[in-house]
């Protein structure tokens, strides 16, 4: 008898939230507009410029999109985990303790934002269009590429998002600093790698592995080489990065319980 | 089914000392708890506040893991083995739902169905049973957020029984009810363990639970346990004392000088007068006997004394 608990979870979420509908429907609407403000700075940018670290607007655009749909997945999967603090402190935490599940799974189905949806529409529409204005290499590997990366830079996003919040369970103010993090790597993510200077490229490209998110997969797409010199291969390498940082979160989840139960609230 | 053995558990407390300075210091919330609750008890877990019952609690069901000791509840040890524990035990937190906040309660139910892997048939039955002893019926499609803390609390105790756990732990469960909710819920919760034979382990500031549910009491403070044991032997140990009530026909203004008894008072103007005396002294008869040579006796009884003070005598003690 396998029956999906976590799906009903989420659906139980989304029964709760349907009593708001009017302000589901401009929620959803504020949502997809701010990812479009992002979009409208990129342009404002090109205004002055014709180039942004070597990437035409076009380009720019299509990882600003690849970034946009990942980024609005992760956030509808991983975005209740900004929720933790408050479970921790407030003893929440301790029920989902109780049940017989994984709790990380718990924090994430705890709630469902549907309007989040807005963020992911709105970017997937900009992937269209850029997808149409820019000379995609298509051939059988890259056009699979176009659905990979987004999801697995949903998974890099979500991993990150687990790592960073895991901090809360030592620091119970430490949601700033997990927001700097996960929001911050969504904004890098949005421009090419090219444009930041060499440390931040560093710390963003490898340790929080956001330049997997677009800007490589974008270069497989263009079919460019990269101009800091990194490997061709490196634009499929997203699914392996993904695995890896997935794996990587999850022990971190576990280590960061482990300690919240030795220490307790 | 509960197996405790030296267990310790440990905090650290930080504290600020200077402007970048902390200090960091080890506190000892349980020191050396040990006790056994076999299959088929009622267990009263009682302390005052700050005396380590949340936290052994903690540790029972799981959430803590302790710093150091050996534990077994219902065969597995908490801390490893987490998820497996859970699927054999319910517990109810007084201050903390387990219910979904913006749901009707059936709902709830439902979801824990899915949680807990109950099979449909089970799980329709054993609600139903609750439903009627509990009086559920009338709130069942009612959102949580809307119920009364009294009609949550019986939520919560069904929410945590829909599974048929062996061993139900509840940490203050009628902490907060009107006496007729209280009352609702002790009935409930004796009727399970005497018919059904689960296991009821519950921490209580509220001594009539104790009484009416319990027969056993562990008593603990500062994180070590002061007695374990049935409430009669404590009573017996701690408050050797015993009050004999009587009523006269006519008034007499005072009762002194009778054979072993340590303090009196009257009240009603005479009418009615408390004797204290030592079990160990004097016999309620023989008291009476004297009583009666003295005036015209109307009513007797003897009282025990109270649980609280029992337990006040108990922290007196140490």
């Amino acid at each position: 008898m396998a029956e999906r608990v976590y799906p009903r979870l989420v659906a139980a979420r989304l029964r709760g939230q349907a009593s708001y509908r009017a302000s589901f429907a401009l929620l959803c609407v504020v949502s997809a507009l701010s990812q479009l403000v992002e979009l409208a700075v990129i342009l404002i940018v090109f205004t002055r410029v014709s180039a942004l670290g070597g990437f035409s607007v076009d380009e720019v655009i299509l990882m600003y999109a690849l970034a946009g749909v990942a980024f609005g997945i992760a956030d509808m999967v991983a975005g209740q985990l900004d929720e933790l603090p408050t479970y921790i402190r407030t003893g929440t935490f301790d029920v989902l303790l109780l049940r017989p599940l994984s709790t990380l799974a718990q924090v994430m189905t705890s709630d469902l934002h549907l309007r989040k949806v807005g963020r992911t529409v709105a970017s997937a529409a900009a992937l269209v269009y850029a997808l149409a204005h820019n000379d995609i290499a298509w051939s059988p590997l890259t056009a699979p590429l176009v659905v990979v990366a987004p999801l697995s830079g949903a998974v890099i996003f979500s991993a990150v998002w687990v790592i960073s919040c895991a901090v809360c369970f030592w620091l119970v103010d430490g949601q700033e600093l997990a927001n700097s993090v996960t929001y911050g790597s969504g904004a890098f993510t949005s421009y090419p790698a090219t444009v930041y200077g060499p440390w931040l490229r560093r710390f963003f490209a490898f340790v929080v592995p956001g330049a997997f998110v677009a800007y490589y997969p974008a270069l497989a797409l263009l079919g460019r080489p990269d101009p800091l010199g990194g490997h061709a291969l490196l634009g499929w390498a997203s699914p392996l990065v993904a695995a890896v940082t997935a794996v990587v979160a999850g022990l971190v989840w576990r280590f960061a319980v482990r300690h919240y139960r030795g220490t307790g609230s | 089914m509960i197996e405790v053995r030296d267990l310790r558990r440990e905090f650290t407390l930080t504290t600020k000392t200077g402007r970048f300075r902390r200090e960091k210091r080890a506190v000892l919330a349980v020191d050396a708890v040990s006790f056994d609750v076999a299959a088929g008890e009622a267990v009263g877990y009682v302390g005052p506040n700050g005396a380590g019952k949340s936290t052994t609690i903690k540790v029972l069901t799981g959430v803590l893991a302790p710093t150091s000791g050996h534990v077994r509840v219902s065969g597995v040890d908490p801390s490893r083995s987490r998820r497996e524990l859970a699927r054999r035990i319910g517990v109810v937190f007084g201050q903390r739902s387990q219910l979904w906040w913006d749901l009707p309660l059936r709902d709830s139910f439902d979801l824990l169905r899915a949680i807990y892997r109950v099979p449909a048939p089970d799980h329709a039955r054993r609600l139903r049973e609750c439903a009627d002893l509990l009086d559920l019926g009338p709130f069942l499609d009612t959102p949580v957020r809307q119920l009364s803390l009294g009609q949550r609390m019986r939520g919560e105790i069904t929410a945590a029984l829909l599974h048929a756990p062996e061993l139900l732990v509840l940490d203050e469960p009628t902490i907060g009810l009107d006496l007729e909710s209280k009352e609702r819920l002790r009935e409930f919760l004796a009727d399970l363990n005497t018919r059904r034979g689960t296991t009821l382990l519950l921490t209580t500031h509220d001594l009539d639970d104790i009484e009416r549910l319990c027969p056993r009491l562990v008593v603990i403070d500062r994180g070590t346990v002061l007695a374990d044991g049935p409430l009669e032997a404590l009573r017996a140990e701690v408050a050797p004392e015993r009050v004999l009530v009587v009523d006269l026909e006519e008034p007499v203004p005072a009762l002194a000088g009778l054979p072993g008894v340590t303090s009196a008072r009257s009240e009603l103007n005479g009418l009615r007068h408390h004797l204290v005396f030592r079990r160990a002294e004097t016999t309620a008869a023989a008291l009476i006997a004297a009583v009666a040579a003295r005036a015209a006796v109307h009513d007797i009884s003897v009282g025990e004394p109270e649980i609280d003070d029992v337990v006040r005598r108990l922290y007196a003690r140490r």
